[in-house]
């Protein structure tokens, strides 16, 4: 990303409590969780940042902070990435909704939710994507086994 | 089926004749019921391709309706939440069937050693014959498709 152009980012998001850390040459935004949505219609709005291309969930499988969801956009403008980073509670990891700012939120949050179980408060239509319905594990988390829980998943008869 | 019952009963010495010739019309016109699910299925068109031609044995007629088709060749990675349809459309095929699972993932589950592929498709399927290779190459799968005419009718018998 341009010097100048990240500058202006800085200036207009000054009025939010922000650690600016760098990833691999991209720009990383690490907000509160009560900031996520402000930042975002800021960023959306001000910023041209017009295109949500990704949410990812993260385990760090630690006490604090367990959860995170790092959001990946892009400016179709400028031509540049910038990521949103949001540390989730390790207990009851909750995260208000982008599916407001960027429409193309809503399957990558059912996502985030099916794997991991991070909650996404606000969103219109939180249901598991990948797995079935009735299946009551997050795959993706530290603690659930790679070969998955025996009985868990049902096959049919032979 | 019908006529082989009503005559084989009235005239025993029949029998062995007529059951070699529906056999031998059975085996010479085995109709795949092509459950095409990742990429063992490229490879399976390309059995049915003019390089191949698996019309040589009298199997072209890939039927996209289980209800018109006596072999299955199940070709890719059965997840669990497939394996119910798997199951589901080898339930409507008619007897009598044979199932071919064709490729590492459908045979043992392959290099997916996860929670989501079920472990080889025996699990929940009757199968005749496995294919060895990731993909196998088109001689492979016409390999077992003779193997399945030499199931239903040996070379001894003749």
């Amino acid at each position: 990303m341009k010097e100048n152009r990240y500058n202006i980012i800085k200036n207009s998001l000054e009025n939010f409590d922000i650690e600016y850390a760098d990833a691999n040459g991209t720009p990383q935004l690490i907000i509160k969780k009560e900031d996520l949505i402000g930042v975002a219609t800021k960023l959306k709005k001000e910023l041209e940042f017009d295109m949500l291309v990704d949410i990812l969930g993260v385990d760090r499988f630690q006490k604090e902070n367990r959860f995170e969801i790092i959001a990946n956009l892009y400016s179709n403008k400028n031509k540049d990435r910038l990521f949103l980073k949001v540390k989730l509670d390790s207990k009851k990891p909750e995260c208000p909704s982008l599916t407001k700012v960027w429409k193309s939120a809503n399957w990558y949050e059912r996502e985030a939710f099916d794997m991991f179980g991070i909650i996404f408060t606000d969103h219109p239509d939180l249901r598991r994507i990948y797995m079935p319905d009735e299946f009551e594990y997050n795959p993706l988390r530290k603690d659930f086994p790679l070969m998955g829980i025996p009985g868990s998943l049902e096959l049919p008869k032979k | 089926m019908g006529l082989e019952e009503k005559i084989l009963h009235k005239e025993g010495f029949f029998t062995s004749k007529l059951t070699t010739l529906i056999e031998w019309s059975r085996k010479n016109s085995l109709w795949p019921m092509p459950m095409g699910i990742s990429c063992c299925a490229i490879e399976m068109m390309h059995t049915a391709g003019p390089r191949f031609d698996i019309a040589r044995f009298g199997s072209e007629v890939f039927r996209f309706s289980p209800r018109q088709s006596d072999v299955m060749i199940v070709a890719g990675t059965v997840t669990y939440k497939m394996a119910k349809v798997v199951r589901k459309i080898y339930d409507q095929m008619p007897e009598p069937k044979w199932v071919i699972a064709m490729g590492a993932c459908t045979s043992s589950g392959g290099m997916y050693r996860t929670y989501s592929v079920v472990q080889g498709i025996d699990l929940f399927l009757p199968v005749d014959v496995y294919v060895s290779g990731c993909p196998p190459r088109p001689e492979n799968l016409l390999n077992a498709l003779l193997k399945i005419q030499e199931k239903i009718l040996p070379e001894k018998k003749k």
